[in-house]
């Protein structure tokens, strides 16, 4: 079977929702939109104070091309535009709004029909990517990477295929799998606009062998479109990783940054992404809400619930059955690559797919013991890197050696730290280095 | 409700542990032990104990009264580690205080002079088995012959190498009892097989990977086959040079250890084949029969330079190659 071909770890799977079919969340009273849910420049307020929205209704304007529009998920009156703590613990512009009854925009289609691309010979490249782009659709799997960017290849690069990242490496999380499992038919037409949008007739959906229901559901259903293949994977973290993915599906190596997934000639999306590109170019729906798993091993029911964005994290555990009495840490994403929250209050946003409760003995981390030079971090590393050693230099401030290292190929999975027997915090002074050198070689760039 | 506690990711752990890779390699080490006992008896168990307990002991003292440090580093199972290893490298008969001394310079001198776990650039058993040999030349080379009981009134003999070395290679023993352990030596050279089952084990449970020991094995066989074969009379062939003497304990326990021994598998294969190639080296026209303390030792000594050279392979490596052209 296949995987990828440096490193990896094998974090216990922890999947406790799994078997739990999507719910939808009841609407929050207050509803708080940030503009910043997405890699780029922030959106730009479009309301203010008193002015009455619906569900679908334009609250901030893209702020760029490598930016996305934010839409109200609620309707009912904006209380204020002002400054929020959102999902990366920090303070940015956000529209607050009073949530008032359930009143959507006329042009969204609710219907649950499915609409095929054969229906709507009409879409073309353009189209789909434009409605793409106006709707905020970013990545879904964390990354919030604005979708519509990686379907406008840099000049002089060509798309071959689309890979479907439908792995779900991160433990604890089944927002996708329940996601395919009961969405398959809207994946795949999502698939296929995202095929038609880059231009290519190769479709790839690269899924985990330790979720073989959906292996089997989205292989049944795909045979109605030759053009997709369901790619089978070894579980092996960090396979959700771009990089890993691309290696793992079609055995090609995306060479070290600047270079990107395009200069292989793959454009990897993640299958929530797929299905909000279904609801945006078929149904006219904008990407007001998502699947997020809410889980942990003190929850009373791990769930996976269709939630609008907006929502307040608190709700969100109150519908699991509340906040368990030995929590020690809540953490916005996976165990692996997921922030810690420095309150509940946070409300999700478009890469929110996971709420991850840890009990205190969990959420404690072990002291460090020194470096045994075991070479497990050398193994661990899906970048081929060195992790002790960069490390050891970012901790020395050894910024050159740091760079001539590759400390920037660093892809932040987190196995390093994970795997290390004494427990040495490597990922945190591995980003520390990371940070700087980046700097560095931005501000030598701009001289 | 409590403070949320907020740190970087990765949130989860591996559970893995330096106690659990030292005692794991101790456990390895069991069968071995066992076989030491049966074969040598009282002697056996008595250099055993007096190392382990004294290298335990050492690190204790040195790191509370000389380092000044409060926290306790015996339990982590690296001076038990390197107390039992100490203990294999030397003959069943040496008297106490000979392996006190040793334990001494191992802990002392080779670990702790460092900075303790981690920190030291020579294997420390090996320097307190090397001290030793230079300085108690007679004691630490007149080998208990198999099978006796007695501690410092066993009766000596000569061991496989000795035997090879001065030429007497007629009265060398047969390949079984190498391999299972009737012959004469220091503690933990007597059973080929008992080592290797201890290699498989620490294979399995992943502690160390195999390229280590296999390219030491590699290159013994490879150097001693091709000498063999060019004149029988004068070398021994290759499966008597890899069961006797420290060999196989040297490539599976001793080049192995994670502190001296090179980060990356490229390095490590480097490292593994020029120590075979040293020991075969030493072993044939050397002064010493055995050279696998020795061949470690000088490769330890190059561990830093082949950390410098050798770096694995970078994701995406190729098509960068591809793209400058």
């Amino acid at each position: 079977m296949k995987t990828f071909s440096i490193g990896g770890v094998h974090p216990e799977e922890n999947k406790l929702s799994a078997q739990s079919p999507i719910r939808q969340a009841s609407l929050p009273k207050q509803a708080v939109f940030s503009m910043f849910q997405h890699i780029g420049a922030p959106a730009k307020p479009v309301v203010k104070k008193g002015d009455v929205v619906k569900v679908g209704t334009l609250l901030g304007e893209a702020g760029g091309f490598v930016s996305a529009p934010i839409y109200s998920s609620v309707s009912g009156k904006v209380s204020k535009v002002d400054v929020a703590l959102d999902a990366s613990d920090t303070r940015r512009m956000a529209v607050y709004v009073d949530v008032d009854g359930d009143e959507w925009e006329e042009s969204i289609d609710r219907s649950e029909t499915l609409v095929t691309l054969a229906e709507r010979p009409e879409l073309d490249s353009k189209t789909i990517i434009d409605k793409i782009k106006q709707a905020g659709i970013v990545g879904m799997g964390g990354a919030t990477f604005p979708c519509h960017v990686k379907l406008c290849p840099p000049p002089g690069q060509k798309a071959e295929c689309v890979i479907i990242n439908a792995v779900e490496c991160e433990p604890y999380l089944t927002a996708d799998h329940r996601l395919m499992l009961e969405r398959p038919e809207q994946i795949l037409v999502g698939v296929t606009l995202l095929m038609k949008a880059v231009g290519v007739d190769k479709g790839y959906i690269g899924i985990e062998n330790n979720k073989p229901d959906a292996i089997a559901l989205m292989t049944e259903k795909a045979s109605k479109y030759p053009n997709i293949q369901v790619v089978p994977l070894k579980v092996q973290y960090p396979q959700g990783g771009e990089k890993q993915l691309i290696d793992a599906v079609i055995g090609r190596q995306v060479p070290a940054p600047p270079a990107i997934p395009i200069n292989v000639g793959a454009v990897v999306q993640n299958v929530g992404t797929a299905y909000a590109v279904y609801e945006a170019v078929m149904k006219n729906k904008p990407l007001i809400d998502r699947v997020i798993t809410v889980t942990g091993k003190s929850v009373k029911t791990p769930s996976n619930l269709l939630a609008r964005l907006g929502t307040p994290f608190s709700q969100l555990i109150d519908e699991c059955g509340g906040l368990p009495q030995d929590t020690g840490k809540v953490i916005g994403g996976g165990p692996m690559m997921g922030k810690a929250l420095i309150s509940l209050d946070i409300p999700m946003t478009k890469g929110s797919s996971g709420l991850l409760i840890m009990n205190d003995k969990e959420a404690k981390r072990a002291e460090a013991d020194p470096c045994i030079r075991c070479a497990k971090c050398v193994g661990a590393c899906p970048m081929g890197l060195e992790p002790y050693l960069l490390a050891q230099v970012s901790s020395q401030h050894q910024w050159e050696k740091a760079e001539t290292e590759d400390i920037v190929s660093c892809i932040e999975c987190g196995s390093c730290s994970f795997t290390c027997p004494s427990h040495r915090p490597l990922l945190d002074m591995i980003r520390l280095g990371k940070t700087t050198v980046m700097g560095i070689i931005r501000s030598r760039s701009q001289k | 409700m409590n403070k949320l506690t907020v740190s970087l990711s990765p949130h989860v752990h591996s559970g893995d542990s330096v106690q659990k890779n030292m005692y794991g390699v101790c456990i390895a080490l069991l069968p071995a032990m066992v076989c030491s006992l049966y074969f040598f008896g009282l002697g056996a168990a008595v250099v055993l104990l007096t190392s382990i307990a004294s290298c335990v002991l050492f690190e204790w003292a040195i790191t509370k009264y000389i380092l000044g440090r409060d926290k306790v580093t015996i339990i982590d199972g690296s001076a038990i580690l390197t107390g039992i290893l100490l203990g294999f490298n030397l003959p069943s008969n040496l008297p106490i205080w000979i392996v006190i001394i040793g334990a001494l310079v191992a802990i002392g001198v080779g670990k702790m002079t460092f900075g303790g776990l981690g920190q030291n650039p020579f294997n420390p058993a090996l320097v307190g088995r090397v001290f030793l040999l230079i300085s108690f030349p007679a004691q630490m080379t007149t080998w208990p012959v198999s099978g006796t009981v007695g501690y410092l009134d066993a009766e000596t003999g000569a061991t496989p190498l000795s035997l090879i070395s001065s030429g007497q290679i007629d009265k060398l023993p047969d390949h079984i009892d190498l391999l299972l352990g009737g012959i004469g030596g220091s503690l933990g050279e007597v059973s080929a097989l008992a080592l290797l089952a201890g290699l498989a084990y620490m294979l399995w449970r992943k502690i160390i990977t195999w390229h280590i020991p296999v390219s030491i094995l590699g290159s013994v066989t490879i150097f001693t086959g091709i000498l063999h074969l060019a004149d029988h009379t004068q070398y021994v062939s290759p499966e008597l040079q890899l069961l006797s003497g420290g060999l196989i304990l040297g490539a599976c326990y001793m080049a192995t250890d994670y502190v001296t021994s090179p980060m990356t598998p490229k390095g490590q294969i480097i490292y593994g084949t020029a120590i075979g190639i040293l020991t075969v080296i030493i072993r044939n026209w050397g002064s010493y029969p055995e050279g696998m303390s020795f061949a470690i030792l000088i490769m330890n000594a190059f561990t830093p330079l082949i950390n410098n050279y050798c770096k694995p392979k970078r994701f995406g490596e190729k098509p960068r190659k591809e793209a400058a052209k």
